[in-house]
């Protein structure tokens, strides 16, 4: 087992298709504090390659990628 | 400019070229996402991109321009919504009112898909602080006003999309 990552905030993508996750996850940690951390759900398949491209852009760390109950979970920190 | 600053974010030049729906999401989507990833963007609508511009859109699937284009069915069981219809060519051009069938099928199987309209994914950008410039050789040439076009945006020429994309990291012609 993994070490359990504490979420500030939660936003689910779930049926939303490409950009929107992306997009919707910008605007949510926008909000947000340098270091909380962004619980994000999303079931598009193109999310994983898609949030590792933006962690990458945008510096905000992507903490962890997995799946959960068939769906795409993402623990995202804010740079 | 953004050249000589390693900090500076990087640059996506987009020219929107097309009016129809099929056309319209690709400028829109590229531009939304760049974006979200801190990227400074700018869109130059010209020609028949220009009216993506207006406050209110009616982009439309225009079947002659998709000769291969395959039709789903956005109704019924999975396996039948799944199946791709060949359009032959001569149904496409000659069929009244197959566009307008073609444009509502195209938009409820991209809402049953979890896609975002056209109008939605422009407000995103809009949000993000996209920057969208208005063709004025196109205006001048197909009889637009600048107040016909949504408030946001701005109008130029050439000259200043292309000052722009010199220094941009990534240009797309769409």
């Amino acid at each position: 087992m993994t070490d359990v990552i504490k979420e500030d905030q939660v936003l689910d993508c779930s049926g939303m298709l490409c950009p929107m996750p992306v997009v919707k996850a910008t605007k949510a940690i926008k909000e947000m504090q340098s270091g909380q951390v962004l619980k994000m759900i999303a079931t598009d398949p193109g999310a994983p390659p898609d949030m590792e491209a933006w962690s990458r852009q945008t510096g905000n760390e992507l903490l962890r990628s997995m799946t959960e109950d068939g769906k795409f979970v993402f623990y995202l920190r804010k740079k | 400019m953004s050249k000589s600053d390693p900090n500076a974010p990087k640059r996506l030049a987009l020219i929107a070229s097309k009016g129809t729906l099929d056309w319209a999401y690709p400028p829109f989507i590229l531009a939304s996402a760049a974006a979200a990833m801190g990227w400074e963007v700018t869109i130059f609508f010209t020609f028949f991109g220009l009216p993506l511009l207006k406050p209110k859109l009616d982009a439309r699937v225009s079947a002659l321009g998709n000769p291969a284009m395959p039709m789903k069915m956005p109704f019924g069981p999975e396996g039948f919504q799944n199946i791709n219809w060949p359009m032959p060519n001569i149904l496409m051009a000659n069929v009244p009112g197959f566009e307008n069938m073609a444009t509502s099928l195209m938009k409820q199987t991209f809402k049953n898909k979890g896609v975002a309209t056209v109008e939605e994914l422009r407000d995103m950008c809009l949000e993000l602080d996209v920057k969208m410039i208005g063709c004025q050789m196109t205006m001048d040439v197909f009889g637009f006003k600048k107040e016909e076009f949504i408030p946001q945006c701005e109008i130029g020429g050439a000259a200043t999309f292309l000052e722009f994309a010199a220094d941009a990291d990534v240009q797309l012609f769409v």
